[in-house]
């Protein structure tokens, strides 16, 4: 799910196990939004070039992502998802 | 967009023992005639049914694991000549700027250019020596000026490798030629590569040629065009190539049901190869000499 804040954009994931994580929205690849992409298990999917990316970590594991995506503090409260954007 | 390994082991399971069949097949009958026929369909399912194995492991969509999808990759770049890491980043700025001219290095058929030299790319004319020039290239630790302009230089060592270890395989594949004083181990590697790309030369040039250059609207510079169940398992069901253009993380074996889903948005398909062939010699005749033409599709 895309989620904007100002001039920046995030990703909100879910992963296969259901942990929620917060990453930076653009690919670092190609600039594509990765709300877009396809998670599986714990790694999301690049719509526009297939790099891939750990949710959790923000590791590039597959090319043509070769640079980390940034990953923010999240948590689930009360059935809301809070993440922190700033450090 | 679900990933399964199940399709892409059976897809490929089917390509390899077709390969070792018909491999068989040429040697058994190797010197009699029977080797002309053998050895042709040996051809197309090592020079032109690697390329649909090429470009959908590349994507990473043939298997959910991805060690297969590499697997498979490394693999089908070798039979179809192409220095697998190269290949990747200039086919991700295919997808990037599909047939813009001066960034998508996939177009293979300009403007303004004459068709025999056209028809000469096609088929593996400089495009096979050049690849092999490259790789001596790289194999020396050097890259090209197309590798400096989209490939990562982290990403230059391991091409200088691919190549290394591919000229150890056409060497080794001219030794054993030499020692047994004939040609035959070339035919089964190395040289299907060029007499086998023939059908992939008719399925792929319907992809793009001919179309709108420099726009980003892939319904424009991109075709579907429906194929027979053979075809289509030669070539992994790319001819659903809007499709793919459009959502490239869709496996190749729900291609056709994304288009059934999305296909009221889409330009009319082609009917058949031939019907998209009747369109694109004309086109490319015509633009061999007028560059403002191309073949306009009508949107829904």
């Amino acid at each position: 799910m895309r989620f904007d804040r100002g001039e920046h954009t995030y990703a909100v994931v879910r992963t296969s196990e259901g942990i929620c994580s917060v990453i930076d929205g653009v690919c670092t690849h190609a600039k594509a939004h990765l709300a877009e992409g396809f998670v599986d298990g714990k790694i999301i999917e690049c719509p526009k070039h297939n790099g891939r990316f750990d949710c959790l970590t923000g590791e590039a594991v597959a090319t043509p992502a070769l640079v980390a995506v940034r990953v923010y503090e999240t948590r689930v409260e009360d059935e809301m998802i809070q993440a922190r954007l700033f450090s | 967009m679900k990933r399964r390994d199940l399709p892409g082991i059976a897809h490929t399971t089917s390509w390899f023992a077709a390969l070792g069949l018909f491999g068989w097949l040429g040697h058994i009958s190797w010197g009699s005639w029977w080797a002309v026929g053998t050895f042709l369909i040996y051809g197309v399912l090592y020079g032109s049914m690697s390329d649909s194995r090429w470009h959908e492991c590349g994507h990473r969509t043939a298997f959910r694991t991805k060690w297969m999808n590499d697997f498979v990759y490394y693999i089908a770049s070798f039979m179809m000549f192409r220095e697998p890491e190269m290949s990747r980043w200039s086919h991700a700025r295919h997808h990037s700027d599909t047939n813009v001219v001066g960034r998508d290095s996939e177009i293979t058929i300009r403007r303004g250019v004459p068709l025999y030299k056209s028809v000469g790319v096609l088929v593996g004319f400089p495009a096979i020596p050049s690849e092999l020039a490259r790789w001596i290239k790289n194999a020396r630790g050097k890259m090209s000026t197309e590798q400096i302009d989209f490939q990562p230089k982290e990403t230059f060592r391991t091409s200088v490798w691919n190549a290394r270890i591919y000229l150890t395989i056409i060497v080794c594949s001219i030794i054993v030629a030499v020692l047994l004083r004939s040609f035959e181990p070339l035919m089964y590697v190395g040289l299907p590569s060029i007499y086998g790309r023939w059908l992939l030369i008719l399925f792929a040039v319907t992809q793009h040629a001919g179309l709108a250059e420099n726009v980003l609207d892939h319904r424009l510079n991109t075709r579907t065009v429906y194929m027979n169940p053979l075809s289509r398992w030669i070539y992994w069901n790319m001819n659903y190539h809007i499709e793919h253009h459009l959502y490239p993380s869709v496996p190749s074996h729900q291609l056709k049901r994304l288009h059934m889903a999305i296909k009221d948005q889409l330009p009319t398909p082609y009917p058949s190869l031939a019907s998209a062939l009747r369109e694109i010699v004309p086109a490319l005749r015509r633009q061999a000499k007028d560059t403002s033409y191309f073949v306009h599709r009508q949107l829904p």
